[in-house]
């Protein structure tokens, strides 16, 4: 049975709950417990929170009490960074790629005004650092570096070993967002050489509210949240434990399961190609065949991406853009302007692990004539903007 | 060779239309011709210059107005 109705290619957003996952949930909201008291049910809520910790951790090569369990995704990077730099004596310098989830972006330009210095490391068109412009960011006062395993707009995969080995060369961390690879490529922080890693719950198949952060022994971070000595003092807060349980199970399921798929995924990224090559003037963004396998960005030039995902949800296909271009901020894409790439009308693609050719199909039918049609609005609205300057 | 520009003024407007109106201006050029674009959308700052590039027309400057926003001044090229 498929997870959902529609023609849902919006997985790198969110993905629908693994079997395992909604079974291990269920089992463990009957079984409450507080993991930190002391009597039966107490002790079988730890069993369960240990066990869910060394089997994530073993998914990531990382060792169980490097695990700090968390929210989210976007709460492990805040932690990261905040903590590592709260923890920090003499290092006062950070260095981002400049295509970063805003969850590491926002939470290092907020230390600039705390007495930390931020650099920036742009990226080529395909959204790729330059390991030799990474290389010229790092000093010897680097604290961290923070480049993600995948880019989640164009999904680009960045040169993770070759940062860790610049960071480490002077004594810097490295962090490593991976919310967009764990389940669905390999990760191994050891592989990665990642000092710290961010994963999150409901991108691979988990429940939303769950995520991690792997922290090395070599991290030594202050917490953000206090109140109380849970996972290690590095945060506080009751655990998750039924959020955690299915978080776990799904991953487990996930890391098995993917490896099967990523060519049937990379077959669906083609005959999308293949489909988007009969419409004109669309630029495909990242770097196509080398990038995340399920995962399709591109922008269609002089249409609103947000127009275009109206009309395709009234046809019943669910896709991101990158382009905000009616919402209240205005900005551009980051990720995209800092590729240099069109900003407007730009779609994200992305598979779930049961999409089929005809989800492919379904979207590159009712695409030519949805972009015909916005095409022709944009026409008129600047034919009729230029009658009204005469 | 100098020619007297051709302005688009897209001030308050949001992308795409920036650079579907600059399309058209340079389209309506001729060849050497200079077309101005004010605008002050954040995305037409990232897009103008990339429009230029993926269609091989020649950015010859991007100005900040103090007013807020930009002047882009492309010449075509072909």
């Amino acid at each position: 049975m498929r997870a959902v109705a529609e023609t849902y290619l919006d997985a790198a957003s969110t993905t629908p709950l693994h079997p395992r996952a909604r079974a291990a949930l269920v089992d463990a909201l009957d079984g409450f417990g507080d993991p930190s008291r002391l009597y039966g049910r107490a002790r079988r809520a730890r069993l369960l929170l240990d066990r869910s910790r060394e089997q994530l951790a073993a998914a990531v090569g990382a060792a169980p009490d490097e695990l700090v369990f968390t929210s989210g995704g976007t709460e492990a990077a805040n932690l990261a960074v905040t903590g590592l730099a709260r923890a920090a004596r003499r290092r006062r310098h950070l260095v981002v790629s400049a295509v970063e989830h805003t969850s590491v972006l926002a939470p290092a330009r907020a230390l600039t005004g705390q007495g930390f210095e931020v650099t920036e490391v742009g990226v080529d068109h395909t959204g790729r650092v330059d390991p030799a412009e990474l290389a010229a960011a790092v000093r010897d006062d680097t604290l961290l570096v923070c480049l993600q395993h995948a880019n989640h707009e164009v999904g680009t995969i960045q040169p993770v070993p070759e940062a860790a080995a610049l960071a480490h060369e002077h004594g810097a961390l490295l962090l490593v967002d991976a919310c967009q690879t764990v389940g669905r490529l390999p990760v191994d922080v050891a592989d990665l050489g990642a000092d710290l890693l961010v994963a999150s719950g409901h991108k691979v198949y988990g429940p939303p509210g769950t995520g991690f952060l792997v922290a090395s022994r070599r991290a030594r971070l202050r917490p953000v949240l206090v109140g109380d000595e849970r996972e290690r003092r590095r945060r506080a807060g009751m655990e998750n434990l039924p959020g955690i349980a299915a978080m776990a199970a799904a991953v487990a399921a996930r890391v098995a399961e993917a490896p099967a798929e990523h060519d049937r995924m990379a077959g669906l990224a083609g005959r999308l190609l293949d489909g988007l090559a009969a419409i004109p003037e669309v630029v495909v963004h990242g770097d196509p065949g080398q990038g995340l396998p399920h995962l399709v960005a591109f922008s269609i030039l002089y249409i609103e991406g947000e127009a275009l995902l109206l009309l395709l949800d009234a046809k019943g296909i669910a896709v991101h853009s990158g382009s905000s271009c009616t919402a209240d901020t205005q900005e551009p894409s980051h990720v995209l302007a800092a590729m240099g790439a069109i900003t407007h009308g730009s779609v994200r693609v992305s598979f779930l692990h049961d999409a089929t050719d005809a989800d492919v199909d379904h979207l590159v039918e009712v695409l030519p004539a949805a972009v015909a049609d916005l095409r022709e609005m944009a026409e008129l609205d600047a034919q009729a903007i230029e009658r009204e300057s005469r | 060779m100098t020619t007297a520009a051709t302005t688009v003024d897209c001030l308050g407007l949001a992308c795409p239309i920036p650079v579907v109106r600059l399309a058209r201006a340079v389209a309506s050029v001729e060849v050497g011709g200079l077309v101005e674009l004010l605008a002050d959308d954040p995305g037409a700052r990232v897009d103008i210059p990339v429009w230029c590039r993926l269609k091989d027309q020649q950015l010859v400057a991007q100005l900040d107005r103090p007013e807020g926003g930009w002047v882009f001044q492309v010449r075509r090229s072909h």
